[in-house]
């Protein structure tokens, strides 16, 4: 008891987050602890193999089910507070509440008589009394289940099967259409600039410079755009940049001497930043 | 050890799987309260197994896994449908059948 004491307000809080939380993932998690809780419960209650199919086929399979969806559709607005039903919000958890005092004081009130236990039944081994009662009282509903279950497979992949419509376009197609575009539009026929690669920021969530200093929009994922994660490419940094090697030119005259010398005798490298700034 | 703490835990796990059925909007964290609602459900039958002294209410759970695990795998295609023709998962989204 001191266990159900422990993990049942734990239960109840993670219960209560999956309300609360605005990202379906931390609710996908949260559910995952619940659905531990009530394994070592079930563990507690005399049910081994419950407790097994807990874990490996709740948390391990069909929560693990609930993941992979979540990263096939994303983030979408369907997470946004607004209400479309006014006072739907208020009226929902009015009448969930209502409804929770019913059941537990109901559940509260009801005498139960005295707890038998699972002792006796469980004698032989919990898996082997439910294999006994699985293939002799319940056989046809175990027989049903299983049909249940190829029901399932069979209209998953029916619902997920696409039957293509269009022919697939190959390279030639894409290499056609582009040069339609340009012809069209005028839109550039190569690809995509890449993104900004600097001394200091080189990852693709960061913008190329145009030789203006502007950042450009397209060199950057539209993925990366509508997460918001993009990186502001420091717009005058090549202001300073190029004063600061407008800097190191006035103070050029020293070079010949200095131990670089050699390196950067060229006079026409260290200028290369200023004329990309005036182009 | 009392029965009645494991009910009243899973009375409020069902109640609060209730309320996110209508209070959230996601159509796949709506399909996550079923899912705490079906488990509220499963304790209250290994409890009543453990008050009456027989196997039959482990069963009635098992074929309870066995039921949820069909329904998750069809609603999720049904929900990635939803998704590729509408580009939202969102169950407000899906109300053709209103007009």
């Amino acid at each position: 008891m001191v266990g159900f004491w422990f993990l049942a307000p734990v239960m109840v809080a993670a219960a209560l987050g999956i309300l609360f939380v605005r990202k379906a993932v931390h609710a996908a998690l949260l559910l995952a602890v619940v659905m531990i809780g009530l394994a070592v419960l079930y563990l507690v209650q005399d049910a081994p193999f419950l407790f097994t199919v807990q874990i490996i086929v709740y948390t391990g399979a069909i929560l693990m089910l609930f993941l992979f969806v979540l990263m096939l559709v994303g983030v979408d607005a369907s997470d946004s507070v607004v209400e479309t039903i006014r006072g739907q919000r208020v009226m929902a958890i009015v009448v969930g509440l209502l409804f929770g005092v019913i059941v537990v004081l109901g559940v509260g009130q009801v005498s139960l008589g005295a707890v038998q236990g699972l002792a006796a039944a469980n004698a032989g081994g919990n898996v082997p009394g439910l294999a006994q009662l699985l293939f002799s009282k319940y056989v046809f509903a175990f027989e049903a289940t299983s049909a249940l279950l190829i029901t399932a497979a069979v209209g998953a992949m029916v619902l997920a099967h696409r039957e293509r419509l269009t022919p697939k376009s190959t390279q030639a197609d894409l290499a056609a259409r582009r040069m339609q575009a340009y012809a069209e539009h005028g839109t550039h026929p190569g690809p995509l600039p890449a993104p900004g690669v600097y001394a200091r920021h080189n990852a693709v969530d960061t913008p190329a410079l145009l030789p203006d200093g502007s950042p450009s929009e397209i060199s950057v994922s539209r993925t990366l755009q509508s997460h918001g994660t993009v990186k502001t490419a420091p717009t005058r940094d090549i202001d300073r940049l190029t004063g600061a090697i407008g800097d190191g030119t006035s103070n050029l005259p020293v070079r010949g001497s200095g131990p670089r010398g050699g390196i950067d005798g060229d006079p026409s490298d260290t200028s290369r930043p200023e004329e990309g700034d005036q182009a | 050890m009392s029965a009645t703490p494991f009910l009243v835990l899973s009375a409020i796990l069902f109640t609060i799987g209730c309320i996110g059925v209508l209070t959230r909007r996601n159509a796949i964290v709506v399909f996550m309260c079923i899912e705490l609602m079906l488990n509220a459900s499963n304790l209250a039958l290994v409890t009543f197994s453990r008050v009456n002294g027989n196997l039959d209410g482990q069963v009635a759970a098992f074929f309870v896994m066995v039921v949820a695990a069909a329904e998750v795998v069809v609603g999720l295609a049904i929900i990635m449908t939803i998704f590729r023709t509408r580009r939202s998962a969102s169950v407000d989204d899906a109300s053709l059948l209103k007009y």
